[in-house]
């Protein structure tokens, strides 16, 4: 940042004619778009070759927002489709950028095969520990104890450990932040940006207007402080250790970073084998 | 104090944007500027918020953290070199009507 601007840095990645945007006051869905917009700066990718692909939600929003080829997918559906995309253009650089609800519960089939697969896609995952869009229910993310629309005496049912999953899937690059952390976030995934594999980045966020207010946790900035206060900063943990409880500690950082062939490596390589000369390969 | 360096040390100057209708007053740069040179406007802007308005002119290191924070775009800061060579930078005013904005 040398020469005086008058341009915001996110600006050529977002349409502007379409703000404000929905998200409400003190939603950090707005703060991780941000980041990804100056991780896509740093990454120096060009952005014809960048395609974001989102599902239903809060956060599938980011789809309508960002200045990219981008797709707003069915509820739960962004995986496939970007899998897809990926396969018909293996040039293209695919981000999937979609919430707890969308990714893990409905769409939760699709995240662990990818995984399994390791298929090329960066999954950026906005947790706020419930469905926001639909009314506040209760998602497979929402900790014990906490109160939601559909669980008035608190939630009973035991959540995700989304690191934990996407490790024991197959991620080869898996890292959790909240929204405070926005240097870290950025530098995530702008990481995750240039590498090959299935990467998976959780981001905890505020949502002030259903899981803050109904769990009388204040608003946004007030669970922007507790991110600050009560993060602890463990790179190389075990993700087996990273679960989440009601307003518990909260283990944030960089847990795997491995390298193992893609679904395209794989592909080619079974296919070249068995087919010899007679295997073409995908031609766009 | 910022991280950086003291204000006399400095080469730059922060220079801060603010696209007051864009704010939702979540109050995140104003929290968490380094140097504290935010603070919320006793005005509205036309959706009613109050966005933040900058306090500490001196202060302002430039780095742009509020523009990492902010929700709804609507607040970012750049460094303006301080060179004697440099040609004296504009206003905020002046830059933000010269382009930039739809």
């Amino acid at each position: 940042m040398s020469a005086p601007t008058a341009m915001n840095p996110v600006e050529p990645l977002l349409r502007s004619e379409r703000m404000p945007h929905i998200w409400c006051p003190g939603c950090g869905i707005g703060t991780t778009v941000n980041c990804f917009a100056r991780a896509l700066e740093r990454s120096k990718l060009p952005l014809d070759r960048v395609a974001l692909v989102s599902g239903i939600g809060c956060t599938g929003r980011v789809a309508g927002y960002v200045h990219l080829d981008s797709f707003h997918t069915t509820h739960g559906r962004a995986i496939p489709f970007a899998t897809g995309l990926k396969l018909a253009r293996p040039e293209m650089t695919v981000v999937v950028y979609s919430g707890d609800g969308d990714l893990i519960a409905i769409g939760g089939n699709h995240f662990i095969h990818a995984a399994r697969r390791n298929v090329d896609l960066k999954v950026i995952c906005v947790n706020n520990f419930i469905y926001g869009m639909t009314g506040g229910q209760v998602a497979p993310t929402t900790p014990l104890g906490a109160t939601a629309t559909t669980a008035p005496y608190g939630a009973f049912e035991r959540p995700f450990n989304l690191p934990f999953l996407a490790e024991s899937s197959g991620a080869v690059y898996v890292a959790r932040w909240t929204a405070y952390h926005v240097q870290h976030i950025a530098h995530a995934m702008a990481e995750a940006l240039q590498k090959k594999g299935f990467c998976f980045i959780e981001i905890l966020a505020p949502c002030p207007t259903l899981y803050q207010r109904r769990n009388r946790l204040g608003d946004g900035l007030e669970t922007m402080r507790y991110y600050k206060q009560h993060s602890v900063i463990r790179n190389g943990a075990s993700t087996r250790d990273l679960d989440l409880g009601f307003q518990s500690e909260i283990t944030v950082g960089k847990f795997v970073d491995i390298e193992r062939p893609t679904l395209q490596q794989t592909m080619e390589a079974a296919y070249r084998q068995a087919l010899q000369q007679r295997y073409a390969g995908w031609r766009a | 104090m910022p991280p950086t360096a003291t204000p006399a040390a400095r080469k730059f100057r922060g220079e801060v944007f603010i696209h007051a209708d864009r704010c939702k007053g979540c109050g995140f740069c104003i929290e968490f500027c380094p140097p504290q040179v935010l603070a919320a406007a006793e005005t509205y802007n036309r959706h009613g918020y109050h966005p933040p308005r900058l306090v500490n002119e001196a202060g302002c290191t430039g780095c742009d953290l509020c523009g990492l924070y902010c929700p709804d775009f609507a607040i970012y800061g750049v460094r303006v070199p301080l060179a004697a060579a440099a040609p004296k930078p504009e206003t905020s005013r002046e830059l933000a009507e010269a382009g930039g904005r739809r």
